[in-house]
């Protein structure tokens, strides 16, 4: 194998790796909606707090491969900015539907969230590496959210989530301007 | 188990070299073999797709999907190896990985010849690519198949051996990562060709 094809390929699968890491965590309006996710399934408890987090890759996925596949769809920076305000209301408010309703909200933001990340590989990065490291960085980001949601067993923390949510809301409500704007 | 074991030596050896890219690991081919299997992303999720799958039904079901895996695993090398021009195989192989991590996620209650069933053709199947991509010796795909089957007993045995309830929701939810990265994979391909 010649040594620059073998240095391109090893330097396109550290790219597409650390590219599909850092993806998620580079944008607040992800991480707030992630966060918010783990947070609220661990509000609710089982069978949301793992139903949730098993149910949101692989429709993230689905999302992910549309956009790899170039399919275009409409509204996914409107449906980003929804799904960091409607969560944050949701922990906000404790709402407790049914767990397939949950999986139904959540799943959808899902699709915004993975068509976003399917969409922006960098150039030269591995494809398969950059999916898994944006796949890995969602689940971490769900998991701190789930740490982070644990508060909820005490009356100090129950209110510390409502504020989180509170601020995911606003959070929410600032990317919805902007990306209407 | 000895004849399982004599039954994949002959098999390796019966493999004849292909002409295609194994990037040199420096220690010879057998090294190459197993830093082939690591450094591909879609052999290891494979094998990760059929250890959470096997691992969540117990210590049975590893067993027989480390024997199924590890023995398609070299045939399909073989035979890869053999006739590397039978056709293109990394979208079936990254379907089966899907498949079977899907199936860990949903918590499926198969039973052991259906898990036997999955390793075995999932194995097939990457070990058919391994076979027809690598400039292997017999070493090459012996150290590939040797990789793929120390991942899947590593990571069965801990999952096999969790006792907190928690433990089993880990591995639905790190079944649902593979099973995640593996349909992205399937769009890459399809984009790809």
């Amino acid at each position: 194998v010649n040594v620059l094809a073998l240095l391109h390929e090893e330097s396109g699968a550290a790219a597409g790796l650390l590219a599909g890491l850092v993806h998620p965590v580079s944008g607040l309006d992800h991480v707030l909606a992630m966060l918010a996710v783990g947070v609220w399934g661990a509000q609710l408890g089982a069978p949301y707090m793992w139903a949730l987090p098993v149910a949101f890759p692989l429709v993230m996925a689905f999302g992910g491969a549309v956009g790899v596949l170039g399919v275009h769809v409409m509204g996914v920076e409107i449906g980003i900015a929804l799904s960091a305000l409607v969560l944050g209301l949701l922990v906000l408010g404790q709402v407790r539907p049914r767990p397939a309703v949950a999986v139904a909200v959540v799943g959808l933001f899902a699709l915004f969230h993975g068509h976003a990340h399917g969409t922006e590989l960098p150039e030269g990065a591995s494809g398969t590496l950059y999916s898994v490291g944006f796949v890995v960085a969602t689940g971490t980001l769900h998991a701190l959210g789930i740490v982070l949601g644990l508060a909820n067993r005490f009356a100090r923390g129950q209110i510390v989530l409502r504020v989180v949510g509170a601020l995911v809301a606003l959070g929410g409500c600032l990317f919805l301007w902007r990306a209407l704007a | 188990v000895k004849r399982v074991l004599l039954a994949l030596g002959f098999a390796a050896l019966a493999a004849a070299p292909a002409q295609a890219h194994l990037v040199s690991a420096g220690f010879g081919p057998f090294y190459d073999g197993i830093a082939h299997h690591l450094r591909t992303p879609g052999d290891v999720l494979a094998g990760l797709a059929i250890a959470l799958l096997a691992g969540l039904r117990g210590k049975a079901h590893a067993r027989s999907a480390l024997f199924a895996l590890s023995g398609a695993w070299l045939a399909g090398g073989g035979v890869g190896t053999s006739w590397p021009a039978c056709g293109e195989l990394a979208f079936p192989g990254a379907a089966a990985t899907f498949l079977c991590a899907g199936l860990a996620a949903a918590d499926a209650a198969l039973a052991r010849p259906w898990v036997a069933v999955l390793s075995a053709g999932t194995g097939a199947l990457h070990g058919y690519a391994n076979g027809a991509s690598m400039e292997s010796s017999a070493l090459s795909l012996v150290g590939a198949v040797l990789a793929s089957s120390t991942l899947l007993a590593l990571v069965s045995a801990l999952v096999v051996s969790r006792r907190a309830a928690w433990q089993t929701i880990a591995a639905r939810v790190a079944a649902s990562w593979v099973a995640a990265s593996a349909l992205l994979g399937l769009a890459w391909q399809l984009r790809g060709s």
